[in-house]
């Protein structure tokens, strides 16, 4: 594939994951942040965020497994998961959070186990998505191109 | 003993190598890496110094043991050895456990002693002890004693043979000299004579030659001087996993672990505790330990020393000069106490995490209590913030190193409050006494390339000389603060960062601010509290509001806010119910921007409180 229909890839790939609803529009806005100065930025905040996901979500699995579950803690740590979903626009991850904190307001045991299925789905989905799209952009860097904006 | 010549020589010679390649993945390391690469990398190293370590101590053992080990008579200070080791330990710290020292009163401020040898005991102790203990705290006591009953009894005569395994010296208490070489330099060959003098446990030999155990010549060393013999008793305890009884006499065998569960779950070469003990002993000391199962242990060694004021007889001019060194004593050589908390406490309390640790300036961690105040259930604080010189504070010297995780915010269900930890363990300090004033000199590395570039960027705590406005950032997330940072850099202003309302009450006391963006949501003490406490202080001109919920200002650090200027303090919300509008305004807030923050609303912000 020569780098014309690389970078054409790249294009609509970020057009679907935005139009299946994956990113938002913050996501543009970290787009926007990155420049020669900063030219790693992106995929720096996006790992940051695995790695933050990863660890919210062994400690919601933790926190459910407990015999009398403290919803207060479980409660927390999606709201935090939320707003660090929403700071990078993984918009489907964060309305994932946004049911589960109902549930966990309701105290209802098996919404939240269910929920924490569904936040896990979407949070590998929009992984595997990003990167994807990160790594189409490595391709297209490697064949000399620029990155489209 | 060929095939332990034999070893000897071959670790020598794979030694070298290994180094080399250990250097080089060193040096790897600091290139530019993937994330993967940086893993296998990872693995690399930490597999390199291992096998490195236990070529060192396959080594030293079989030195020990064929009796070629050399010991060295130098002056040292032993406080600073205690301090020292115990920094380097803390320094790499994977746990939350506290490290202390404690060195008595009269312990003589220099002995002599083989320093590199006793630093080697204390580590490979205080090792053990971090590795077997995963809660409380590790610490090393030492203290003066009299003369222990092992050194009269038994005077075991060369022709006995080896004596690295047996500790003896003299029967006669009152032949208290030990045949030295020339006094003049510090370093020295120690001779001693096996069985007289109280310090050493080695024949006495010609210069130039090795030491060798369990021969003795008739002396053609002359018998100098008389020698004070100091015994210190040097305690290493824990609060670890214990050691059960039946496991104690094989304990300083080598290549024996408490069981094979052990060995394989703690790892290690069961070499240490065998090449201590021989140690100690072939100084003329002791070393036992004491245990108890899930409570902790202790492993004491004691060891003589000579005393360095012993040579007051002498007319060696070098003698009199130690001694005038010894009359120009500060604080700094007596200070017997030190203590490090755990790393994560540094980078919950302090606001500028680990930039601090470059000054030189002592920072005063106080004791923390969690209250439950009427209407808050929070937890409480203190922090006095000190930065007088530091010779003439109290505290102890606070390794703060960059942390390499990610802080966990948990919930305390007992105080119905968002406890900040690493690992999700209680937060817990303890009072500071004295300790002498060190920069610490080691930090962590951060795991992440991303997230050392995110502390980095943290640690901006000078104000720039320009007029440029000074803008706090207070977020919890690291996330978000990536981001806002990011943007705030675009738009022109470097910032402070805090990560939490207690945090940036303590900035703000600190410093002035042109600017404050304040997260609702936080854990320790959310936004809304921090800002009604920053306006109780614009209003009243003083930090009773503050210090009433435990946060402390140190009389002798000023404010640097005129109680009249009224700071902007944005709000930074998810409009979430609890933090609506309204709540904001009422709290004190000037303004808010939702959640999450765009470049055009951070800016439009900027533009109207800044002008």
């Amino acid at each position: 594939m020569d780098l014309f229909q690389l970078q054409r890839r790249l294009v609509d790939y970020r057009a679907s994951l935005y139009h299946e609803d994956f990113l938002d529009e913050q996501f543009s806005q970290l787009q926007d942040l990155q420049d020669e100065n900063n030219p790693d930025f992106v995929v720096e905040v996006v790992t940051l965020f695995f790695e933050d996901s990863e660890r919210l979500l062994n400690e919601l699995a933790k926190a459910l497994e407990q015999p009398i579950i403290d919803f207060k803690r479980v409660d927390a740590h999606v709201h935090q998961f939320k707003g660090s979903s929403s700071s990078i626009g993984a918009q489907r991850v964060q309305k994932a959070c946004i049911a589960f904190r109902n549930y966990c307001e309701e105290q209802n045991v098996e919404g939240c186990l269910k929920c924490l299925q569904q936040l896990r789905h979407e949070y590998s989905l929009v992984k595997t998505k990003l990167e994807s799209m990160f790594q189409l952009e490595q391709q297209i860097l490697s064949a000399g191109g620029s990155i489209p904006m | 003993m060929r095939a332990k010549q034999m070893l000897a020589t071959m670790s020598h010679e794979i030694r070298s190598p290994l180094s080399g390649v250990v250097s080089m993945a060193e040096i790897l390391s600091t290139t530019k890496l993937d994330r993967e690469q940086k893993q296998l990398l990872d693995v690399m190293l930490s597999s390199g110094d291992l096998v490195l370590q236990l070529i060192n101590d396959i080594l030293d053992l079989s030195k020990v043991e064929s009796g070629v080990m050399k010991l060295e008579a130098t002056k040292f200070r032993p406080r600073e050895v205690v301090k020292h080791v115990l920094q380097t330990a803390a320094a790499s710290l994977q746990k939350i456990l506290t490290l202390e020292g404690h060195v008595a009163d009269d312990v003589p401020i220099d002995v002599i002693g083989d320093v590199l040898r006793i630093r080697q005991i204390l580590t490979n102790l205080i090792s053990n002890a971090i590795k077997f203990t995963h809660e409380g705290k590790v610490g090393v006591k030492l203290y003066l004693v009299p003369e222990p009953p092992f050194a009269k009894e038994g005077s075991q005569h060369g022709s006995d043979g080896s004596t690295a395994n047996q500790s003896t010296t003299s029967a006669s208490k009152t032949e208290s000299y030990t045949s030295t070489s020339k006094t003049s330099s510090d370093q020295n060959e120690f001779h001693g004579k096996k069985n007289e003098g109280l310090c050493q446990n080695n024949s006495h030999r010609e210069p130039g030659t090795p030491v060798t155990n369990g021969t003795t010549d008739g002396s053609e060393e002359q018998v100098e001087l008389p020698a004070t013999t100091v015994w210190l008793r040097c305690d290493v305890y824990d609060t670890g996993i214990g050691i059960p009884e039946n496991a104690l006499p094989t304990l300083f065998k080598k290549y024996m672990q408490v069981s094979a569960d052990h060995a394989r779950k703690y790892g290690g070469t069961g070499l240490g505790l065998a090449i201590c003990k021989q140690l100690v002993e072939l100084m003329g000391g002791r070393l036992t330990v004491s245990s108890r199962v899930n409570c902790g242990s202790t492993f004491t060694f004691i060891l003589p020393y000579k005393g360095s004021t012993s040579c007051d007889s002498s007319d060696d001019p070098d003698d009199l000069s130690d001694m005038v060194d010894h009359d120009a004593m500060d604080e700094d050589e007596t200070a017997g106490f030190f203590q490090f908390l755990p790393r994560t406490l540094g980078s919950l309390f302090s606001s500028n995490g680990s930039s601090r640790t470059q000054k030189l300036m002592p920072h005063n961690i106080g004791y923390a209590k969690s209250h439950k105040l009427d209407g808050l259930s929070e937890n409480c604080y203190s922090f006095p913030m000190n930065n007088g010189p530091p010779k003439e504070i109290d505290s102890a010297v606070q390794i703060s190193s960059e942390p390499g995780s990610s802080i966990s915010h948990s919930w305390d269900p007992d105080n119905k409050s968002w406890i900040c930890s690493e690992k999700s363990q209680a937060v817990e300090m303890k009072i500071n006494t004295s300790g002498p004033q060190l920069p610490p000199k080691r930090q962590k590395k951060p795991d992440v390339g991303s997230l050392s570039k995110l502390n980095g960027r943290q640690q901006v705590l000078k104000n720039s000389t320009t007029s440029k406005p000074k803008i706090l950032l207070v977020e919890d997330s690291k996330i978000n603060v990536m981001v806002a940072q990011s943007m705030l850099k675009q738009l022109g202003h470097t910032i402070d960062v805090v990560n939490n309302g207690a945090e940036a009450v303590c900035a703000v006391q600190k410093h002035g601010y042109d600017l404050v963006l304040m997260d609702v949501c936080m854990p320790v003490m959310d936004g809304l509290q921090a800002t009604r406490l920053i306006r109780s202080f614009e209003e009243t001109g003083n930090w009773d509001a503050a210090a009433k919920v435990g946060i402390e200002q140190d009389s002798s650090q000023p404010g640097h806010t005129s109680p009249t200027k009224r700071i902007p303090i944005i709000a930074m919300t998810a409009n979430a119910l609890s933090e609506s509008a309204d709540e904001c305004y009422a709290n004190g807030m000037d303004s808010f921007v939702s959640k999450p923050v765009t470049f055009q609303n951070l800016k439009e912000c900027l533009e109207q409180y800044l002008g």
